[in-house]
């Protein structure tokens, strides 16, 4: 039978899925085609329910673009007043997210999902406000046309030819609680936008030509329709899985994206996304950095945007982008592998083959999708501008006027292709020692000043010998293969250099983390090294640890709520002086680091940010692994405290029941009524004395232990002589040494001993009986003490067994035994804790001769008390 | 004797005062049993009990507190009851004018041997024994001469007074307070430092093993016992 019971795991991840829904608060999206469907409006009456039911339903911003119908809506709801910001002289009146969040109403209708917030905002985009909306446990209610979504963009752009430049990621939609689809049909839309109901009858004039044809709204209704559609698909097959309906899935699809470094690279993502998203498929954006190559920033870009869309972001490098792409998918298990077709062929690739030509050639087996690429349109910022431009071209005039002069004061006694040599080895100077267009510059520039001042017909640009053309193409073409042979060496110096200082920077990190044993020291290490690679100011905010976190530094406090980065060249208040940036792993944040610096913006670019990301990342495993660390400690002491517990009780219950049964069972025999001879009878009654004897040794070692471990044990030193207390001792065990010879080897020597002899008693009864227990019957005890180095130190030895090295430490632990029988591991603890209390110590040693022998010491503190002396009778 | 003995027993736990009745039932003695103070000092007044066996935990008062208020009319022996780890109890109670103790659980040896002490002291006349003697040890009150075996025994005067007072008292507890008033008439912690001094100087003289004495025992925390005087002097 198959078993039909949802996967565990499923149910766990639906159990937390749940859980935070629980406290966060529940979006529902009105979702149309096209602005004027009414979207608004649907959001308005739904709210009119929901205040009917009762709920403080709050207007947190409402687009009413004029309509009337709309307007009268919103009355009778609280609004917050809108926030107004300056922007370059103008006032905008934008969402007050603070206000709405300490108003804190059941629900707040925010307008308008893909709204681009003013700057000086504190999220670049509305949708941010509404996630942290959402995280504060308020129900939002919004509305998004279809072209806004983020995986959409691109097929909207061209089924209508406008780019929209707002845009919400997809993950906002899978987010959503409830979406609503508000459709009207192209028809009816237009005959609004005719009676002026969506915009004011100029811009409706506009944007019936533009945007609003019908062949464009048919379009955007089947995108929206169908986005519905596939979340209601997604919805019906979370049902299947929550109540372990399972049918015969195909193998599990997964989709890896070839990013490159071209303007291809986002929309091959969205395409990637699209074809993942139905099936809610694993895909990965990867990108593969060839040595010698700046990484690109279109291609981080590209990856950054993945992973915006639910995709895993991949960065390989590799001579070979084909070789790695496949290593890398079939060490993955990749199903598909998405690539582009670049438009425009690169002329060594009609040799070479493409990218999908070169993998469609290796039949890796697996499906590959080649999506046709989008006109190439190359940004002008793809490449850095060489940068130290005017020393270079120095150099070029420099070099050739040399060349020039050398070539002009030695031109008796040179040959015409000796000073070409001349000139060609100032190109490969320049080429060495700069880029590609200086050593250009410097090729053309010596073909130039050779044929007017060398070749004949002299002081002209004629050239009479045809083969000089010759030599003028091979110095243009040396010129070029050198200096880009040298930018080539050059840029992977620059590359392995920057790597280089990643690895040590990080290496270095994570060697002081693990040298340091606590978060303070994780915390100057990772300030230390950090700063250095920043080259700025650095801090480190943990809640709960040493230091204190500025709870009234609002962008701290956002950042460690929300486990996202501010400050510059993020998304989050881009104004902020500082960036912050949370200390995670991957739970909730940890704490945050905050990085002042000029320029902080740079350190999110491309080069930069892998660097401030790892080193952050490697802060936050250390910080973790402390933190973890003193947890499993703690766990450790409690499970060691719960085994003694456990411990405790075993034996108690066997230690007092075993007397107790005794005397249970002699007594009830005693009660019988058949008569036993009188010798049977006083063997039951001394059976009953000598278990409730032992039986009170047990409970007074018990309550002993608990005077010595609840610290209420008050020592009353005393001077007094050591040969009383040990005669008590001996007394009190009479009847326990009866089979054995004790000695005590006391010298006159032995000064009176400050001590609580109700205590040291104590340690000696249970020293002497120890060495009872181990010794064999009728063996010897020799009690013995000695005056030294200022204490007096007693023995107490035996002939038994002796402690192996290895528990002499441990015997004078609560609850240790050798082996079974005996007590419950009291004895030895109890007189540990005496002596201690006296300033002495206490240990165990093997005896010469065999047998185990206990000592412990007593100072010898302060004066003992003079005595009159006095003569006898 | 015409009557035997009458011991009253002033004692909460019903289970103690059970054990008590059947082993002072095999012994030629009367028992009244109280469970309660109140009571007990009720039938220490109405009956005149020859011995007081007194639990220093009663519900309604401590044991110090009925102790002084028997001795405000009586001068009837008194042996507290009182468990290990209250020698501070025992110990004032001994001083309010308790005469012994016994720790429990004790057995009824133990029991009985006090009662007897207790009850010789009780009937003695006013003049003391002459001469006391346990075991080796005899000690002349009246010419002051100590011999162990025999031998005499060089002590000093402090030594002396010690020993005299443990023997008139023989059996019977002394608390270090009243061996000290006893020689020295007052009492500091310095005294009792002294007092242990010269306690381990009478055992180098008279005990055989000093380590081991038989004949002054010492009782931990309360004080000094000697050894009960033979029957026969």
């Amino acid at each position: 039978m198959p078993d039909r019971r949802p996967d565990p795991d499923q149910l766990l991840a639906r159990i937390k899925q749940a859980d935070d829904r629980e406290h966060a608060g529940r979006l529902k999206i009105f979702f149309g085609a096209a602005p004027g469907v009414g979207k608004t409006f649907a959001m308005l009456r739904a709210a009119r329910v929901r205040a009917a039911a009762g709920s403080a339903v709050v207007i947190g911003v409402v687009e009413t673009h004029g309509r009337d119908e709309t307007r009268s809506l919103t009355e009778g709801f609280e609004e917050i007043p809108r926030r107004t910001l300056e922007y370059r002289g103008t006032a905008l009146p934008e969402f007050d997210l603070d206000r709405a969040l300490t108003r804190r109403p059941d629900l707040l209708l925010v307008d308008e999902l893909a709204h681009t917030n003013a700057p000086g905002s504190r999220h670049a985009k509305r949708w941010q406000d509404v996630e942290e909306l959402l995280t504060a446990g308020i129900d939002v209610y919004t509305t998004l046309n279809v072209q806004h979504i983020e995986s959409l963009n691109d097929v909207v752009a061209q089924i209508t030819g406008v780019v929209v430049r707002e845009t919400v990621p997809d993950k906002i939609l899978g987010r959503a609680d409830e979406i609503e689809l508000v459709d009207v049909s192209p028809e009816v839309l237009i005959q609004r936008l005719k009676e002026g109901k969506v915009y004011v009858p100029a811009t409706a004039e506009r944007a019936l030509e533009h945007f609003f044809r019908r062949g464009n709204l048919l379009a955007l209704r089947e995108l929206a329709l169908r986005r519905t559609a596939e979340r209601v698909d997604a919805q019906v097959r979370d049902y299947r899985q929550n109540f372990g309906i399972r049918e015969p899935w195909p193998a599990v699809e997964r989709i890896l994206v070839a990013v490159g470094p071209d303007a291809s690279a986002t929309p091959l993502v969205r395409a990637a996304r699209r074809m993942a998203e139905p099936s809610g498929t694993e895909w990965f954006a990867v990108t593969v950095e060839q040595g010698g190559r700046e990484p690109s920033p279109l291609a981080a870009d590209a990856l950054r945007l993945a992973e915006s869309l639910g995709g895993t972001a991949v960065r390989l490098v590799g001579a070979s982008v084909a070789d790695e792409l496949l290593a890398w998918a079939a060490e993955h298990n990749i199903t598909r592998l998405v690539v582009g077709r670049p438009a425009r062929r690169a002329w060594w690739e009609r040799f070479r083959g493409s990218l999908p030509e070169t993998l469609v050639a290796r039949d890796p087996g697996i499906e590959i999708s080649v999506i046709t690429g989008t006109p190439d349109e190359r940004p002008a910022t793809v490449r850095t501008q060489i940068r130290s431009a005017p020393p270079a071209y120095g150099l070029v005039l420099g070099v050739i006027a040399a060349a020039t002069a050398l070539g002009f004061g030695l031109r008796q006694t040179l040959s015409t292709a000796d000073i070409a040599m001349l000139y060609l080895l100032g190109v490969v100077i320049v080429g060495a020692r700069s880029r590609t267009r200086p050593a250009v510059a410097a090729a053309i520039l010596s073909i130039a000043l050779f044929d007017f001042i060398f070749v004949p017909p002299y002081y002209t640009f004629a050239v009479s010998d045809g083969s000089y053309i010759l030599t003028f193409a091979m110095m243009l073409g040396i010129g070029i293969a050198v200096a880009r042979l040298t930018g080539r060496i050059r840029e992977d110096a620059d590359r392995l250099r920057q790597r280089e200082r990643e690895t040590a920077a990080a290496y270095a990190l994570s060697r002081d983390i693990s040298r340091a044993g606590d978060i303070t020291g994780i915390e100057a290490a990772t300030r230390k090294h950090l700063e250095w690679a920043v080259a700025g100011t650095v801090d480190i905010f943990l809640p709960g640890e040493s230091n204190h976190f500025p709870e009234s530094d609002p962008v701290a406090v956002w950042v460690l709520e929300n486990g996202k980065p501010a400050g510059p060249g993020t998304d989050t208040l881009p104004r902020q002086d500082g960036l912050y940036l949370p200390l995670a792993t991957t739970g909730r944040p940890m704490g945050v680091v905050r990085i002042t610096r000029p320029a902080a913006a740079e350190l999110m670019d491309a080069v930069h940010r892998p660097l401030v990301e790892a080193l952050v990342a490697q802060a936050a495993l250390g910080i973790e692994r402390v933190i973890l660390g003193a947890r499993n400690e703690t766990s450790r002491i409690e499970v060691e405290a719960e085994r003694l517990r456990t411990s405790l009780l075993s034996s108690l219950s066997h230690d007092l029941r075993t007397p107790l049964a005794s005397i249970e069972g002699a007594a009830s025999s005693l009660l019988d009524d058949s008569v036993k001879p009188d010798q049977v009878q006083a063997e039951l009654a001394q059976t009953i004395l000598d278990e409730s004897r032992r039986m009170n040794r047990l409970v007074g070692n018990l309550l002993e232990m608990v005077r010595v471990q609840s610290g209420s044990l008050a020592v009353q030193k005393e001077w007094q002589p050591l040969e009383e207390v040990i005669g008590i001792a001996l007394l009190r065990l009479d009847d326990r040494l009866t089979n054995f010879t004790v000695t005590v080897d006391l010298p006159a020597t032995v000064p009176l001993v400050p001590m609580d002899g109700l205590l040291i008693e104590q340690v000696l009864i249970n020293l002497i009986e120890n060495a009872a227990k181990y010794a064999r019957s009728g063996g010897a005890i020799d009690v013995a003490a000695t005056e030294r180095d200022g204490s007096v130190v007693v023995s107490v030895a035996d002939r038994g067994p002796g402690v192996p090295a290895a528990e002499r430490e441990r015997i004078f632990d609560k609850f240790y035994r050798i082996g079974s029988g005996g007590g419950i591991g009291l004895g030895l603890a109890i007189c540990r804790g005496i002596v201690l209390a006296h300033g002495g110590r206490i240990w165990a040693d093997a005896r010469e001769g065999g047998g185990a022998i206990f000592r412990f010491s007593l100072p010898l503190e302060g004066a003992a008390p003079a005595l009159p002396a006095e003569e006898t009778i | 004797m015409a009557t035997e003995p009458l011991i009253l027993l002033i004692e909460d736990e019903a289970p103690m005062r059970r054990f008590l009745r059947a082993a002072l039932g095999a012994h030629p003695y009367r028992l009244l049993e109280a469970d309660t103070m109140r009571a007990g000092l009720a039938l220490a007044a109405g009956h005149a009990p020859d011995v007081i066996l007194l639990d220093l935990g009663l519900p309604d008062g401590d044991g110090l507190d009925a102790t002084s208020r028997i001795r405000e009319w009586s001068t009837t022996p008194i042996i507290v009851l009182s468990a290990r780890g209250l020698e501070g109890d025992k110990v004032a109670a001994l001083d309010a004018g308790a005469d012994d103790y016994l720790t429990k659980p004790f057995s009824v040896g133990e029991l009985l041997a006090r009662i007897r002490v207790a009850l010789r002291h009780a009937t003695a006349t006013g003049k003391p024994d002459p001469a006391v003697v346990v075991g080796p040890l005899r000690i002349d009150l009246t010419s002051r001469i100590v011999t162990v075996n025999g031998v005499e025994v060089h002590l000093t005067p402090t030594e002396y007074k010690l020993l005299a007072a443990l023997a008139r008292f023989s059996g019977r507890v002394l608390t270090h307070r009243q061996l000290v008033k006893e020689v020295w008439g007052g009492h500091t912690t310095t005294a009792t430092q002294a007092l242990r001094v010269h306690m381990n100087q009478i055992r180098h003289k008279i005990e055989a093993n000093p380590a081991r004495p038989l004949l002054i025992t010492t009782e931990p925390g309360v004080g000094y016992r000697m050894k009960e005087q033979d029957q026969e002097v």
